[in-house]
């Protein structure tokens, strides 16, 4: 009998163990925010280091005459890179307590900052902004709060940092904590909180901190164990783009698959993760962008049949009535689904050293569908310089240069079902890419902005109110 | 209706349907894919995964083993076992031939590790794969945790880190010029103590060498090495029976066992210290953590 005969799918196995959730974080700030060590103070703190790598840390530290470890040392790497001058680039860093575990994708401040907090915030729930207690809000904080509204990251918390060095001072705090809430409210950012801090001597980061008194909040990780997960709240209609089309053509499964559920020669599944809402067993759902109709007649996984599934969840959907389903296909709620159009108005975050120009030739990816493009124009760009309480506006613009937002449209070769990214990030997102290279250019978020920005000349009403997309705008 | 659904994923859950989603975006939209298989348990855990993202159908492409001729034997059986278990098929590319017909050259030092490059590209090429899967993660080393999941490599196979593609959502983009090809890497946001769970709670059967089995070995350099033919026993050598297993499955020459008792996955975790990773406060040097600083020293030259 082959050793291996014991392997086999375990229902419910998975939801055994621990039961802790995933959380996916991303960092923003400028160069001398502490972001590292604040980072290393997180990673040492849940004792996700590995002693070698703190061995090492202690003697450089030791080396530079330091008393204690530096833990921004953990995040060496990055800092390596910055002394030989080349691509600062997002790096993803894990660490867990018994509640959750963590993806924190640690953004670069200063170089290429869109493109990296782009990145980074595309994923994240909750974004870590800090700022230098001694400087309060800055330009940077600005720009970082205006992107990470843009990206609809559901949390953005404002790490006070260095609040040792300004004697623990609540007047500070609460200055700087009113300036943040200030502009949260304009740019529309949805939940917010404030941590006064000291990532170097550890005030509040981990441990609450006796020397802010006046604090009664979370620490910055007790805040981060406990936040909402919004997963199963946030554009809670069913979102379900078709990847794979399973037509097991061969009747004996391999041995692995025995303790799973049989299924019949006819058998033709649609394999894909639910991106948003849920679907049960029974649904009408409708399939985009042809708009036909169908039941849900079955949810089927490895580990056995499913009544519910919900966001997040790679499953296999079975529909009532034989009609063509292909990759590029949306499964969507019926209620609300997004009309297919055949011209996309939105953001776009340009994030290549070519510039993007009225008139190319470009492909967009959205869902599991990929389709050529034209850019029709450019609307805009975002200048990201701008006072609290205000908002970005929109300048003219002739073309999208490396870092820069703008809002553009364009023009689809086929209709693509895509829903405002406000209400939906999964399926509102887009990437551009470049037809002849392959290389992702920018990405896209379609409809309205999460902010109303301004605008720095004669207001033109297509800016100040942007066509939603499939809303009949085609 | 079951009501029990109406939750947050638990974290092995949101990994695995990640990875699902990965395994199922490549093979719809490449044109030939290959996954790097050894045996060993990320490579194992890969394959469980891949059987899963395609459930009721088979696996839709084939996995490719690199074999330096340096292999366990225990490990070689297993890998053949794992191919029949999930109905998979396998290409072996043999360093050992290589070897044999001159094409490759054996090393001062006898590891066999640095050779497997070019019969990989070679297997690569031949099999026109445009996409090959592998089994690393973003928590191995500094540099890993910049790659994305899906990283380009050029005509010789090479990655470059200071370019590399934005990483949006989940908006994977594999487009790429003729002559090029992809590495995808599912298990990207996984670390060690994930796979050891998963593993656990999949009830998935790793080769026999990662449980504590008695072995003839030699203390060399601090190091626990096993005498076999790869590896015969030097003059210098005082030769023990003792209870070991090992943390991966590489080139014999190179892959020293650690001390061990540990005979289920739920012993090793318990042993490793790996259970009390996230307990706060104390620092400890337990044996997960040097045995990762063993591994270091090998990539660092040591071998």
């Amino acid at each position: 009998m082959s050793p291996l005969s014991t392997v086999r799918p375990s229902a419910g196995g998975l939801r055994a163990v621990g039961g802790r959730t995933l959380l996916r974080l991303a960092t923003a700030g400028s160069v001398d925010d502490g972001k590292s060590t604040l980072v290393g103070r997180l990673l040492f703190d849940t004792n996700s280091v590995l002693t070698d790598t703190l061995d090492h840390v202690e003697n450089v530290s030791r080396r530079k005459g330091l008393d204690h470890a530096d833990l921004a040392l953990l995040t060496d790497g990055l800092r390596a890179e910055r002394e030989q001058g080349i691509t600062i680039d997002v790096a993803y860093r894990y660490f867990a307590t018994p509640a959750r575990k963590f993806i924190l994708a640690d953004c670069p401040g200063h170089v290429q900052y869109t493109r990296n907090t782009v990145t980074g915030s595309s994923t994240a729930d909750v974004i870590v902004l800090l700022v230098d207690a001694r400087n309060g809000v800055v330009e940077q904080t600005r720009r970082h709060l205006a992107v990470a509204s843009l990206l609809r990251v559901p949390h953005v918390i404002l790490v006070v940092n260095k609040i040792d060095l300004v004697d623990y001072s609540e007047d500070v705090f609460t200055r700087i904590a009113t300036d943040f809430a200030l502009m949260s409210r304009s740019l529309g950012v949805l939940d917010t909180h404030c941590i006064p801090v000291s990532a170097t001597e550890g005030d509040n980061v981990v441990t609450r901190s006796h020397r802010t008194p006046w604090y009664d909040g979370p620490t910055v990780l007790g805040y981060l164990e406990n936040v909402d997960d919004t997963r199963l709240a946030v554009g809670s209609e069913l979102r379900f783009p078709v990847q794979y089309v399973l037509r097991p053509q061969s009747a004996v499964p391999a041995p692995w698959a025995a303790r799973a559920p049989r299924v019949d020669g006819d058998y033709r599944g649609y394999s894909g993760k639910i991106e948003s809402g849920r679907v049960r067993v029974g649904d009408e759902i409708v399939v985009l962008p042809r708009t036909s109709h169908a039941v849900v007649e079955a949810i089927d996984t490895p580990d056995g049949p499913l009544d519910l599934a919900v966001a997040g969840q790679s499953v296999v959907i079975r529909l009532d009535t034989n009609i063509d389903v292909s990759r590029g296909d949306i499964l969507a709620a019926t209620d609300a689904p997004p009309a297919p159009v055949r011209e996309l108005s939105g953001t776009v975050c340009w994030l290549a050293d070519r510039d993007l120009t009225v008139g190319a030739r470009v492909l967009v990816q959205h869902g599991t569908s990929i389709t050529k493009a034209i850019v029709k124009s450019i609307d805009g760009a975002l200048d990201l310089t701008f006072e609290s309480g205000s908002v970005p506006c929109w300048v003219p613009t002739r073309s999208l240069g490396l870092n820069d937002i703008g809002r553009v449209r364009l023009a689809l070769a086929s209709p693509l079902p895509i829903d405002p990214y406000r209400e939906h990030r999964a399926t509102g997102a887009f990437i551009i890419v470049d037809e002849a290279d392959g290389w992702t250019l920018g990405a896209g978020m379609a409809g309205a902005t999460s902010f109303r920005a301004g605008s720095s000349d004669s207001p033109s009403s297509d800016l100040q109110h942007p066509a939603q997309p499939g809303r009949g705008s085609s | 209706m079951n009501t029990s659904q109406l939750r947050p994923l638990t974290e092995l859950e949101a990994l695995e349907s990640e990875s699902i989603h990965i395994f199922r975006e490549v093979a719809a939209t490449f044109a030939s894919p290959t996954m790097l298989f050894s045996g060993g348990k990320d490579s194992v855990v890969m394959l469980h995964l891949a059987a899963k993202a395609f459930w009721p159908a088979p696996i839709p492409f084939g996995l490719l083993h690199v074999d330096t001729g340096h292999n366990f034997p225990e490990v070689l059986r297993y890998r053949d076992e794992a191919v029949e278990f999930y109905g998979a098929t396998l290409k072996v590319a043999s360093v050992q031939d290589y070897i044999d017909d001159g094409r490759l050259r054996e090393r001062p030092d006898g590891t066999r590790n640095p050779l497997q490059t070019v019969p990989l590209l070679d297997a690569i090429q031949a099999g026109k794969h445009d996409a090959v899967f592998g089994g690393g993660r973003r928590d191995e080393e500094r540099a890993r945790a910049k790659e994305r999941v899906f990283s380009m490599r050029d005509e010789f196979g090479q990655w470059e880190p200071r370019n590399q593609r934005p990483e949006l959502w989940s908006l994977y983009n594999g487009r790429h010029l003729p002559g090029e090809h992809v590495r995808i890497f599912p298990l990207s946001n996984w670390t060690e103590l994930d796979v050891r769970d998963y593993i656990q709670a999949e009830k998935i059967e790793l080769p026999s060498i990662y449980y504590a089995h008695e072995r003839e070995v030699a203390l060399r350099d601090g190091m626990w090495i096993a005498i076999t033919e790869v590896t015969p026993r030097l003059p210098s050598d005082h030769v023990e029976l003792r209870s070991v297993r090992y943390r991966t499955v590489g080139d014999m020459s190179c892959t020293a066992a650690v001390l061990s008792s540990a005979s289920t996955v739920h012993d090793v975790i318990t042993e490793v210290g790996l259970s009390q990773l996230t307990e706060r406060g104390a620092t400890r040097a337990d044996d997960r953590l040097s045995e990762a600083a063993m591994e270091d020293r090998k990539r660092e030259g040591y071998f």
